[in-house]
């Protein structure tokens, strides 16, 4: 009966659809850009054009590759991508030019914006098929944890390696951890595909819930273990929350097991107690979430970005109008309060929806897969976006504590975007691996066997 | 492994709701606050620099937003033509020192944020224009302002005058004062440094002496004394036991007479115009600390003008019977000030009816349509009109006959009291006249309070010193 509806499903491409948004989705930066500076200097830029020229140059160019080598993936990736990033660089610029002489902080995120669109290009034109990424869990988990442990060496770091590249990411410390929990999704997702009948079904029962045996649950638990012993000593809370969220959601789905979930939910709220009672710096998040106006020095940033969203109101000052520059941290952390102050909460909801259409095209990805792999990869990348900007844009809003993450696509920093670009390439080819007409079904068989064949090689490594 | 999917897809629904919900309720539920907050430096910098309306007298501009010099980070700059003659209504509009004042009180008008103005706010958002606030008219009369200003000259002191009929605050001076212009520069330095001047400054010229402060009202609180005895069945004619030295009930202490009052008996309306202390420290003795409390609380004692910062009188708890003979001549812990005392005059002037001081007669949009317009409103009945009338022609008689006569003027029906308080033996005593005029259907109450009189202790001390400074404010009204 599945083979049947299998071999019925055929997508359409949407390739033209998915030109038309990005252009829509390009333009509304540029117009970021140029109202800026209307509003500001009362004129365009003299450089406008050739900026609109390389901004759809980068849009077009990502199109024809997927157009090339995905022309079956998702059509609406891309242009919410494109949207949060021309949005995010427009008020970078903004802030840019609160400064006097002002700052070109713009340029080099633009930089490293164009190498993560050229990463996902690679992705999609070079790996095509996410597959055999499954092939590598324990390399990945190790990959993941080094990582993670990079800043934990300050000054180590940078003499060990003694890249620029990496003198770069140093600046950012929470960078190396973005990169970290993209690799460890693939990781996580690989490892519970490949052991999601052991973990669900064999074991002890106890309370309800069937715990799997300890040899099928170790690894990832000493994985996660040490990730979250390395993120707590750190001190780096948005983090490990986002760690933590992915791995039980992951557990849950690969497992089926909602009491993973509520076992989830219990350890996280004795974690955070036990953190809040324990670590000076949690009750002072906890204290400017919930009393901020306390301590106005203390709480400054986030006093000061709900001043932005009151100043803001329904509309927003407008593009250059508001003061943006009031609030500290309003390239990185804080650029959310940016957006609400000058394009108005209906603007910062506007993108709200643009984040969660991103990862809801995700999710009907994983939706849509035909093998666990696929499915698991898709629903991890696409929660793991959603917690982070829940979180993030929770924090500036003072819905939850503030935590420290970046925005995806907007927060000024190296790293976020290049790793939020390879998840849009990610999710690109695996949309276009799950959407292209499968000729027979035979070839599922064969995806079948090729799970039972990888989990030889894991049992000999930990041998 | 899609049901799963199903329900993670749900929670980063939820998730997304939240956010979106809690996003929202920024804009429903705090933006007021927020905006309202004196740490937002945004609204505070919106409102600093932006072209705040004017706040007027008739044609007398009294504050104004001028553009500011090339440069400065504010568009415009608040100024006060008028300086500190003015400055005890407008207050002043500092950076971070505050505002006081009509500038207080009608920030939101004056910024142009009022609810009231928020269709126009609308227009100016959709039209892109820059908002513009509300010009406040107040009812000050400028000739009456500077008359006052002037008779009272470098003295401390205070004079409030209304229309009796009305409420219509028509001056309002405090000596000596300030210019709020140095407060309000865009130099906002230098307008740290001229608002700690002015706070270290001995003579305290911030302060509002008309209606901002207390003091003791002296003998000019025989006006609520005989207003309570007249409520109470008195008649001006009723004989009132005047010895030269009245021994307080329960004390040694022996309260004089500052007049040639004799040793014996005085009409009420007699006692008056000589402004005896033993009559009416008998008089209030006789009908008791409730009596007199009551009689002031009808006189607006709890009332305070809050567009100026104004406090409200004071009458003592719980007296005992020689505490009331002295609270029934103004003295012990009686306060007041001169907003208060011309209440009083206002209120026996206007047949009994109080009415309520108003200084904004009209609040006015840009496009000079009348966002709002102060309408008159009784505050209380504050005695009969018949006794009303009564104590008028007392009051007359203190100016035609008594201890007030330098507040005559010709062709107007003019009644007062002269007052003079000692506060400690150290200090120069105040001196009070409150007093109402008559003309053309008119009638004016003006209450003058003189903080350093360099007199001798009697009742001349009102009528030399504070007496004339009313007839000048009442002839320029007139």
């Amino acid at each position: 009966m599945p083979d049947a509806t299998d071999s019925v499903v055929v997508y359409r491409k949407r390739r033209n659809v998915e030109l038309a948004m990005i252009l829509v989705a390009q333009f509304i930066g540029l117009s970021g850009y140029a109202l800026t500076h209307l509003n500001l200097d009362g004129r365009l830029p003299p450089e406008m054009l050739s900026v609109a020229m390389v901004w759809v140059g980068l849009g077009l160019a990502l199109h024809m590759a997927v157009r090339w080598r995905a022309p079956y993936a998702d059509p609406l990736l891309l242009p919410c991508a494109l949207l949060l990033n021309g949005v995010g660089l427009a008020m970078i610029h903004r802030i840019d030019l609160i400064a006097e002489p002002p700052r070109h902080d713009v340029l080099t995120q633009l930089v490293w914006t164009g190498l993560g669109m050229a990463l996902a290009v690679a992705i999609i034109v070079v790996l095509r098929d996410h597959r055999p990424l499954q092939g590598y869990t324990y390399t990945l988990f190790l990959v993941g944890l080094v990582l993670m442990m990079l800043p934990m060496v300050p000054g180590l770091g940078t003499e060990l390696n003694g890249s620029r590249v990496w003198i770069r990411v140093w600046r950012y410390s929470f960078q190396p951890a973005e990169a970290a929990k993209f690799v460890m999704t693939i990781a996580f997702a690989s490892y519970l595909v490949d052991k999601r009948d052991a973990l669900a079904v064999a074991g002890p029962r106890f309370l309800g819930i069937t715990f799997p045996r300890p040899r099928d649950l170790a690894p990832l638990g000493v994985m996660l273990a040490i990730a979250m012993t390395v993120l707590v000593t750190q001190k780096d809370l948005g983090m490990s929350m986002l760690f933590f969220g992915l791995f039980v959601m992951m557990l849950y789905v690969s497992t089926e097991r909602p009491a993973w979930l509520v076992l989830g939910g219990v350890s996280f709220a004795g974690a955070a107690l036990a953190a809040s009672a324990v670590f000076h710096h949690v009750q002072v998040r906890i204290d400017a979430w919930l009393h901020p106006f306390q301590h106005y020095d203390q709480n400054l940033q986030i006093i000061s970005a709900q001043f932005g969203f009151a100043w803001g109101g329904l509309l927003g000052r407008g593009w250059g109008l508001g003061r943006p520059g009031l609030t500290p941290l309003s390239k990185s952390d804080f650029i959310a309060a940016a957006i609400g102050e000058e394009l108005g909460v209906t603007g910062l909801m506007a993108l709200i929806m643009v984040y969660a259409l991103f990862a809801f095209r995700g999710l009907r990805t994983a939706l849509a897969a035909r093998d666990d792999f696929s499915t698991l990869l898709a629903t991890g990348l696409s929660f793991v976006f959603a917690l982070q900007v829940f979180l993030i844009v929770g924090g500036v809003t003072r819905l939850t504590p503030m935590t420290g993450l970046t925005t995806p696509f907007m927060t000024h920093g190296g790293s976020s975007m290049v790793v939020n670009w390879m998840i849009v390439g990610l999710l690109l080819v695996i949309s276009h691996q799950v959407r292209r007409p499968v000729a027979a079904p035979s070839e599922l068989t064969m995806a079948d066997d090729s799970t039972q064949l990888i989990a030889v090689p894991t049992g000999e490594a930990r041998r | 492994m899609n049901k799963p999917i199903r329900r993670i897809a749900v929670l980063t629904m939820v998730l997304f709701v939240a956010l979106l919900l809690n996003v929202s309720q920024i804009v429903v539920f705090q933006q007021d606050s927020l905006n309202a907050n004196p740490q937002n430096r945004r609204v505070r910098d919106e409102q600093f620099g932006g072209n705040r309306g004017s706040i007027v007298a008739g044609k007398t501009v009294l504050a104004i937003s001028d553009t500011s010099p090339q440069g400065s980070q504010f568009a415009y700059r608040r100024n006060y033509p008028q300086g500190s003659l003015y400055a005890p209504v407008t207050g002043y509009f500092s950076y971070d020192r505050g505002t006081t004042g009509l500038e207080g009180a009608y920030n939101a008008e004056l910024a142009g944020t009022s609810n009231s103005l928020f269709v126009r706010r609308l227009v100016d958002v959709v039209t892109g224009r820059s908002p513009q606030g509300a010009t406040v008219e107040t009812t000050l009369d400028p000739k009456a302002q500077a008359a006052a200003a002037q008779a009272l000259g470098h003295q401390h002191g205070a004079v409030v005058a209304m229309d009796a009929e009305t409420g219509a605050v028509l001056a309002m001076v405090s000596s000596p004062s300030y210019d709020p212009s140095t407060l309000s520069t865009t130099d906002i330095q230098s307008a740290g440094q001229a608002y700690g001047a002015l706070l270290d400054d001995p003579d305290s010229p911030l302060t509002n002496r008309a209606a901002g402060e207390i003091y003791p009202p002296g003998s000019t609180f025989k006006l609520v004394t005989a207003a309570a005895a007249l409520e109470n069945g008195m008649q001006p004619s009723t004989m009132v036991d005047t010895p030269a030295k009245l021994t307080l009930p329960g004390t040694t202490t022996q309260l004089p007479n500052e007049s040639q009052c004799g040793n014996g008996q005085q009409s009420l309306d007699r006692a008056l115009q000589l402004s005896c202390n033993t009559a009416f420290a008998n008089v209030a003795i006789k009908l008791g600390p409730d009596a007199l409390r009551k009689q002031a609380e009808k006189f607006g004692w709890d009332y305070k003008l809050s567009d100026v910062n104004g406090v409200a009188a004071r009458f003592p708890a719980d007296p005992d019977p020689a505490q009331t003979g002295l609270s029934g001549i103004g003295q012990y812990d009686v306060a007041s000030n001169p907003l208060h005392m011309a209440m009083v005059s206002a209120a026996i002037a206007n047949d009994g009816k109080l009415m309520t001081p108003y200084v904004v007669q009209t609040v006015r949009a840009p496009d000079l349509t009348a966002v709002s317009t102060t309408k008159p409103k009784e505050l209380s009945q504050a005695m009969s009109a018949a006794n009303a009338q009564q104590l008028q022609g007392m009051m007359v008689n203190v100016v035609s006959k008594g201890t007030g006569t330098n507040a005559q003027i010709n062709g107007a029906r003019v009644g007062g009291k002269t007052g003079t308080a000692q506060t400690t033996p150290d200090k120069p005593p105040y001196a009070w006249f409150t007093a109402f005029a008559e003309k053309d259907n008119r009638k004016i109450a003006v209450a003058v309070f003189v903080e350093s009189a360099n007199v001798p202790r009697s009742e001349v001390g009102g009528n030399v010193v504070a007496a004339p400074i009313a007839k000048s404010v009442m002839q320029a009204l007139l």
